[in-house]
């Protein structure tokens, strides 16, 4: 663990273990159902949209644009405290998904970020196992 | 899909006749969440005249199972539901109860609910962090420290910002907070009763979580409230007789933020068409409508998605104070979440306030000829809502 790293950390579970070793190893893994021939997140093993099982993993071109973002200045959990303000945000990928994430390498001010800005996935590593996919602008 | 017809033979046909909150209200450091429902029960049981042992029905939410309570209580009921999402539940629980009624699973249903938000933020015992390792947020959102409803609705407020234009979403954003202090001045159990709000003191506020200013943010209050349901026509006989419930309609699309489908319509946009069709209704029949203001956003939101007026036009529909006292829309009218209370799951107060303008008890606020209200939850990150619909005749 990086350290003093003490925000929220996955544990990785059954359907995303794979997506995690993704990250870990820089690559953003989505799941794509063959029957409906689109890809969905987060990581399931049945389709949303279908119901089925016939899904597989694609790796994703990492890059998306920007669908919405905030910009925080109380902090909601302890280990934020010295990041403030940061940006959570939500991208839209180029292969469709939307996805939660953080916009890092911007200032956080609402002039400096806008709403349809692309950007591409960056990998910051936060422990051994886990990589966080953040998006910095592209 | 919900059968409209067989909704429609049911509508009228159950009653709220009890109503109340705790005794202990707004700051309560030495009472527990559970004493507060028990509390609440009680008082809304004395409200309408009838004995806890009649009690056959009991519905809860917002952390406790319905046996929790109802051990708590000293009730043993035939009918239990603990649907749990989020701060509508107590919403959707007057649904359920109006169904198991018709339905012949009980004759008096009783929802209680209780929290200490403030309180426990105070002891450092609040759960903020709801990070459960098994569900989807723990993964996805919770590690970009997207945490809270705070950073969650904003998120989803900035998408509106820039699909219908950010100076507009501001002044209806100020306009909501400030209108509805207006009503909490109005109302002597409302949190902010003596502290009025102006348009400056709003534009001024620290941000939280832009473009959420503090004073964009409802309370963090402790407290309990309590409905008791029971027939149609077993209301006639009750203390103050029924509020009838003529339409009622539940529902969500989403749990975590960034699976839903449009971060500017809600679930309501099911719900508030389906329980006014059920009543037999339109917006404009309503006298009144109170709707779950966790979030000065989360009005703009909600007018739009229940069909109030049309996607993008809320800024209009509350600009000039139009929502405040002797304005032409009533909405909110003890205050909101934003100014009178919100222990956490504030949903069961719009329900509350409706009822007593529906019987005349609001006092100062009470609004002339009162026959027609809704009241409307949204729990969750925008996920679920709970929409009825009430009348007075």
């Amino acid at each position: 663990m990086a350290d003093g790293y003490n925000k929220p950390i996955p544990i990785p579970q059954p359907e995303s273990d794979y997506y995690w070793e993704g990250a870990k190893a820089g690559e953003l893994r989505l799941r794509h159902c063959d029957d409906c021939n689109q890809a969905y997140f987060y990581p399931r093993n049945i389709c949303p949209e279908c119901g089925n099982n016939n899904t597989s993993w694609i790796v994703a071109s990492g890059k998306a644009k920007v669908h919405t973002f905030a910009i925080v200045h109380r902090p909601p959990h302890p280990g934020f405290m010295d990041d403030l303000p940061y940006v959570p945000a939500i991208v839209e990928l180029e292969e469709g998904p939307r996805m939660a994430t953080q916009l890092i390498n911007v200032t956080p001010e609402p002039e400096a970020i806008s709403i349809d800005m692309q950007v591409k996935v960056v990998f910051e590593s936060i422990t051994d196992e886990i990589s966080l996919p953040k998006f910095e602008p592209a | 899909m919900p059968v409209m017809d067989r909704l429609k033979a049911i509508s009228g046909s159950a009653a709220i006749v009890g109503v109340a909150e705790s005794d202990r209200f707004g700051r309560t450091p030495d009472r527990g969440p559970m004493e507060l429902h028990a509390e609440a029960g009680r008082n809304a049981l004395a409200d309408a005249g009838i004995d806890k042992s009649e009690v056959d029905g009991v519905f809860t939410s917002g952390g406790y199972s319905t046996y929790d309570i109802a051990e708590y209580m000293g009730i043993a009921p035939h009918f239990t539901d603990s649907t749990s999402v989020g701060g509508s539940s107590f919403v959707i629980h007057i649904a359920h109860a109006m169904a198991a009624i018709e339905a012949g699973y009980c004759e008096v249903a009783l929802i209680t609910y209780g929290q200490t938000g403030r309180s426990d933020r105070a002891r450092g015992a609040l759960n903020l962090y709801g990070v459960t390792p098994g569900l989807p947020n723990a993964q996805y959102e919770a590690p970009f420290g997207i945490i809270g409803p705070p950073i969650a609705y904003s998120m989803a407020a900035n998408r509106y910002m820039h699909q219908y234009g950010e100076d507009r979403t501001r002044e209806a954003m100020a306009n909501v907070a400030v209108s509805t202090r207006k009503w909490a001045n109005m109302n002597e159990k409302a949190h902010f009763y003596d502290t009025p709000m102006t348009f400056d003191e709003y534009h001024d506020s620290r941000w939280i979580s832009w473009p959420f200013h503090l004073l964009d943010c409802c309370l963090v209050t402790d407290g309990g409230a309590a409905v008791v349901i029971t027939s149609a026509e077993r209301a006639k006989s009750t203390r103050k007789g029924g509020v009838a419930i003529l339409g009622a309609a539940e529902g969500h699309d989403h749990a975590i933020l960034h699976q839903m489908p449009d971060l500017t319509r809600t679930w309501g946009r099911n719900t508030g068409p389906q329980a006014l069709e059920m009543a037999g209704v339109t917006h404009s029949d309503l006298d009144m409508a109170m709707i779950y203001d966790s979030f000065t956003y989360t009005v703009l939101v909600t007018l739009e998605s229940l069909g109030f007026c049309g996607p993008g036009e809320s800024p209009d529909f509350v600009a000039n104070q139009r929502t405040a006292p002797g304005g032409d829309f009533a909405l909110n009218t003890n205050g909101g979440g934003l100014s009178y209370a919100h222990p956490g799951s504030y949903g069961i107060f719009t329900v509350l306030e409706a009822v007593r303008q529906l019987r005349g008890e609001t006092g100062e606020r009470q609004l002339d000829d009162c026959k027609l209200a809704m009241a409307h939850g949204t729990g969750g990150l925008l996920s679920s809502t709970g929409t009825v619909v009430l009348g007075r005749e």
